[in-house]
């Protein structure tokens, strides 16, 4: 059949879709289980590989510039023997909330069995965390540490930051991805 | 140095130490045994601090971040300061400070690149400093 020019493509995918039967539609969807799958099992092998619960995190806040701004990204290890030094750039998570924290470590105190308290600030800051820090506390501690900033890449994390701030823009991206798995055909 | 509460968050009292220094420091890249300038395609900044590491009867090992300092692409990676005061209140964590014999100051910065790893390196060359016996009742600045 003749196929118009402008309208080509889209006619072309209407076409498949009344084409495709039940069985070829279970098999779309397999495929795109199995992607998703296999990227979750990639995201749980860097958490087994690095130690850290949270292996790549984007920086929300301009609290570490001019070296990170909003929307990098940085990736993590936290190895149990790795001590806790000063200079060393840490992500953490003050006790009751979700949001973690990526900022520099200025002082160190560890004790002889290894118990150690430190404090932070971030680069961009007049003054130290522990107004971020709860009520009260005044040092962090190593079960705080979601991991160390080992390396990073500029700019690349500004995609989850759109995606929180515009949900209608996650869901037209997702319908997109969706529609391209679902009906693209394995020749 | 002196004893004091230490207002800046614990409420118990603690050492709080005066330093005064200066750096002469020429900031290059020793990978592989050369050296080479610090500033390559990759190194967007670095990150300059002093720290002051020492042990004390309450901890086995201290560091305090006494003062830092960042450095852009495109300034001199040659330092020549003279007469710094601590940017940071150096609390102990207790009464360390009073008669310890060694305290040992390193001049440390992180490189942070355009885009990849994120390295801390140590400088070469350390100066150790004793603190007095007994504290100062006058101001020390």
């Amino acid at each position: 059949p003749e196929r118009g020019s402008r309208g080509g493509a889209a006619m072309d995918l209407f076409g498949d879709l009344r084409r495709m039967n039940k069985r070829q539609l279970y098999y779309q969807v397999l495929n795109f289980a199995m992607i998703v799958s296999s990227a979750l099992m990639i995201w749980k092998g860097l958490i087994v590989v690095t130690g850290s619960e949270s292996p790549i995190v984007v920086v929300l806040s301009g609290s570490m510039e001019p070296a990170f701004h909003r929307g990098d990204l940085l990736f993590l290890t936290n190895f149990h023997d790795d001590p806790i030094r000063a200079g060393e750039i840490v992500v953490f998570k003050v006790e009751g909330r979700d949001i973690p924290i990526v900022h520099r470590v200025i002082k160190v105190h560890e004790k002889g069995n290894g118990n150690i308290k430190f404090l932070t600030k971030g680069d961009n800051n007049e003054v130290d965390d522990r107004g971020l820090y709860k009520e009260g506390q005044n040092w962090l501690e190593k079960k705080d540490v979601v991991g160390r900033a080992r390396g990073f890449l500029p700019y690349v994390g500004m995609v989850t930051i759109i995606m929180n701030d515009y949900p209608k823009f996650k869901y037209a991206l997702l319908a997109v991805m969706g529609a391209y798995v679902l009906l693209k055909r394995e020749s | 140095r002196k004893n004091v509460e230490d207002f800046t968050g614990p409420r118990e009292r603690s050492d709080l130490g005066f330093v005064t220094f200066d750096i002469t420091a020429d900031i290059l890249n020793g990978k592989n045994g050369l050296q080479t300038f610090i500033f390559d395609w990759n190194v967007k900044q670095l990150f300059l601090y002093l720290s002051a590491e020492y042990s004390t009867k309450n901890n086995a090992l201290n560091q305090v971040v006494l003062w830092d300092k960042i450095m852009l692409r495109g300034d001199n990676p040659r330092l020549s300061l003279k007469d710094m005061k601590s940017k940071y209140f150096f609390f102990d964590d207790g009464n360390g400070l009073k008669g310890n014999r060694n305290i040992t100051l390193t001049l440390s910065w992180n490189v942070v690149p355009n885009a990849g790893i994120l390295p801390l390196v140590t400088g070469s060359g350390h100066v150790s400093v004793p603190f007095p016996d007994t504290y100062e009742t006058t101001k020390s600045y």
